[in-house]
């Protein structure tokens, strides 16, 4: 923190140990046909790179976003952090512990219960048969975080309490709620074994816009009351703006820009970036001449060869069509992966 | 058709309501893990309740299996006291009083209201302590069978690669033989292995269990179905993140919201579990003479059919069918009534 007056606030920060580091991660999803139509038809195995070599570090306070369209990879990558799914390539490293072998997190149940995950869909992420104090309880009875049974339903009262519902909703059932107090109560269940890490899988893209602010406010407030960090995928880039500090942009599994949220929306470098905040409708009616988002995502089983966005992007040329552009920092301080920006070659953003 | 239905609608709801939810109950006792969260069950049986209720009160097809149904449980269940005489009871039986036939006919006698059979044994009271058999058989063997296929089911569909392969490709090939001739195959098997003398002591139990692993892929396949689809449900991926036991994740998560296929199954398997021991008694591997159910008495009765004592095999017979009618139709109806798509 000494070094406040280097021009490079980002060189400085980093010095940090990341809570969560990323490295070159990867993840195939084997979508071949079953075993006997392989052997008799003869259909090759296919495996589809859902995530490719993707690399960041999250800092402990801070929210990073990771917006991209639809099968871009960004859920997968939340499903790698908690443990869903095991990482093909590439490390995961909380506070320098490695998550990626498989069994280092059982080996490691501490790491469990300081990362926990808000899912998208409020209707499905909690077990209808199940009360709702149960549900908020279950991580403190599976960590034993708390001896006796009127301390659980004190802890679990006062969770309630802290997400804007009433301890005596502990009685209901989810289907007595609205899908936003759903998402309450998915937050408090998150929050019950005292987290560090929540990891937030497009949380309000399933609410109502009005029901959309009011749950992006209650984690912003309870990320400053109890230092959270978040990570945040969504695919509405007015929720990202509104909640994170950085902006992860992926496409077909890679990540092509990295950037503070300011200077992301600001003047945004990658051509894939520019386009996706091009196609948000100007509410201001200013008339500016929006370029409309051209084509369609690639079929991620065949992937473009090159840059994966050069089948759409205006300024590709040979070298985008031949050679994969790696994540270099630009001179705003983002992080992207193109070669017209490493070439100088990309008229500055319309914006 | 009317009288019935005009008679259901005078009747005040809630006794309705309560005896079917005492029937739910009854049928979902067994597989309810969670006895502590009672409050819970009744609160959802009284959400049930009402849509349960109103589709029995308008089916009177449904009215009238559930009556008669309830007729021959009450029948089998209160058999020591209901019964005129005691089957088993060798010593009060007279051969003098062999072949009687049924009490409105010619040389008939209301001592033995449906006759009497070979050995002198009033066939309306074997008919009641058969029907206990057979019942017992069934009601054992489908929760054999549905515990076995539910494990099964939630193991394969939880875990899924190759052991889901092995156990499906596994029940596949179940599928391909008549489930009675896996019954008759385990059964012969067991006779082979055990004592002589330990045969009649464990006929009932080998029954239940040919019985019961002849017909748990029914259960598996469901479960498997539901389960996969649970399986991909954020609440399951939650109690991942969370760090439960995959068998915790099983039993608490997923079990209860896979049930509801299985009651209806369970409830349409007893009456074809109860029309197997049947068989098996009447091809004479299953319960022994001595203490005859249904199946057995229907053979007994078998060898007199042409010679004129008719009444040995018929009443046995009719007693079936009404038991397994009446259990298939209310399985039928269990079935429509908790599909939403079939409203």
């Amino acid at each position: 923190m000494s070094a406040v007056a280097t021009p490079e606030p980002h060189v400085e920060r980093t010095a940090e140990a990341p809570l969560l580091e990323l490295a070159d991660v990867g993840r195939d999803f084997d979508v071949s046909k079953p075993w006997l139509n392989r052997v008799l038809e003869g259909a090759p195995r296919l495996l589809l790179r859902a995530v490719d070599g993707v690399s960041f570090s999250v800092r402990r306070g801070e929210t990073l976003a990771l917006v991209g369209e639809s099968g871009c990879g960004k859920s997968t990558v939340a499903r790698l952090i908690v443990g869903l799914y095991a990482p093909s390539r590439g490390s995961i490293a909380f506070e320098g512990v490695d998550l990626s072998t498989p069994g280092s997190r059982s080996a490691v149940p501490q790491i469990r219960r300081r990362m926990q995950m808000i899912f998208q869909d409020p209707y499905a992420s909690l077990n209808p048969r199940w009360r709702v104090g149960r549900i908020i309880a279950e991580p403190i009875r599976v960590n034993r975080l708390l001896a006796d049974e009127p301390s659980v339903r004190a802890r679990v009262g006062e969770l309630l309490r802290q997400v804007g519902l009433t301890p005596d909703d502990a009685e209901k059932f989810p289907h007595e709620f609205s899908g936003g107090q759903r998402q309450r109560i998915s937050i408090a269940r998150a929050l019950s074994s005292n987290p560090e890490f929540l990891v937030c899988d497009e949380p309000t893209s399933a609410l109502d816009v009005s029901v959309q602010a009011q749950i992006l406010n209650l984690m912003k407030d309870l990320q400053q009351r109890l230092g959270l960090t978040y990570l945040f995928i969504s695919h509405n880039l007015a929720v990202v703006a509104h909640i994170s500090d950085r902006v992860g942009v992926m496409y077909l599994g890679r990540l092509v820009e990295l950037a503070d949220a300011k200077t992301l929306f600001a003047s945004p470098a990658h051509p894939y970036t520019r386009m996706l905040l091009d196609a948000v409708p100007d509410l201001a009616m200013s008339g500016a001449a929006r370029t409309p988002v051209a084509g369609e995502v690639p079929n991620p089983l065949d992937p473009p060869k090159g840059c994966a966005f050069h089948p759409r992007c205006p300024f590709a040329n040979a070298r985008c069509e031949a050679e994969r552009p790696t994540l270099a920092r630009a001179a705003s301080g983002t992080q992207v992966a193109c070669h017209a920006i490493e070439e100088g070659r990309l008229p500055p953003a319309h914006r | 058709m009317s009288e019935f239905a005009r008679r259901s609608d005078e009747e005040p709801p809630l006794e309705e309501g309560s005896e079917i939810a005492s029937l739910e109950r009854e049928a979902s006792a067994e597989s309810r893990i969670e006895a502590a969260d009672r409050t819970s069950l009744d609160a959802l049986a009284r959400i049930w309740d009402h849509d349960l209720a109103y589709s029995f009160r308008r089916s009177p097809v449904t009215i009238v299996a559930a009556i008669v149904a309830l007729l021959c449980i009450g029948g089998a269940v209160f058999a020591p006291w209901l019964a005129p005489h005691n089957p088993y009871d060798l010593a009060a039986l007279e051969l003098n009083d062999a072949f009687k036939p049924p009490a409105w006919t010619a040389g008939g006698t209301w001592t033995y209201p449906l006759g009497t059979d070979d050995q002198g044994r009033d066939v309306f009271s074997t008919i009641l302590y058969g029907a206990r058999i057979s019942l017992a058989v069934g009601v054992a063997s489908v929760v054999f069978a549905m515990a076995l296929g539910v494990a099964i089911g939630l193991v394969s569909g939880y875990i899924g690669g190759r052991a889901d392969a092995f156990l499906m490709r596994l029940a596949d090939i179940q599928l391909s033989f008549p489930a009675i001739l896996i019954a008759l195959l385990i059964d012969g098997v067991a006779r082979v292995l055990l004592p002589r003398d330990a045969h009649n002591e464990i006929a009932l139990v080998v029954l239940v269990l040919a019985i019961g692993i002849s017909g748990w892929v029914q259960y598996a396949r469901t479960v498997r179905g539901s389960t996969l689809v649970e399986r991909s449900k954020e609440y399951v991926q939650a109690a991942r993140v969370i760090g439960r036991h995959p068998l915790a994740i099983m039993v608490a998560h997923v079990l209860p919201n896979v049930t509801g296929p299985v009651l209806v199954i369970a409830t349409i398997h007893i009456a074809t579990a109860i029309i197997t021991e049947a068989t098996l008694s009447f091809l004479g591997v299953g319960v022994p003479p001595t203490s005859p159910s249904l199946g057995t008495l229907i053979r007994i009765g078998n060898d007199y059919l042409f010679s004129g004592e008719w009444w040995v095999t018929v009443f046995p017979g009719l007693a079936l069918i009404l038991l397994v009618l009446s259990v298939n139709l209310l399985g039928d109806w269990l079935r429509d009534a908790l599909n939403p798509k079939l409203r």
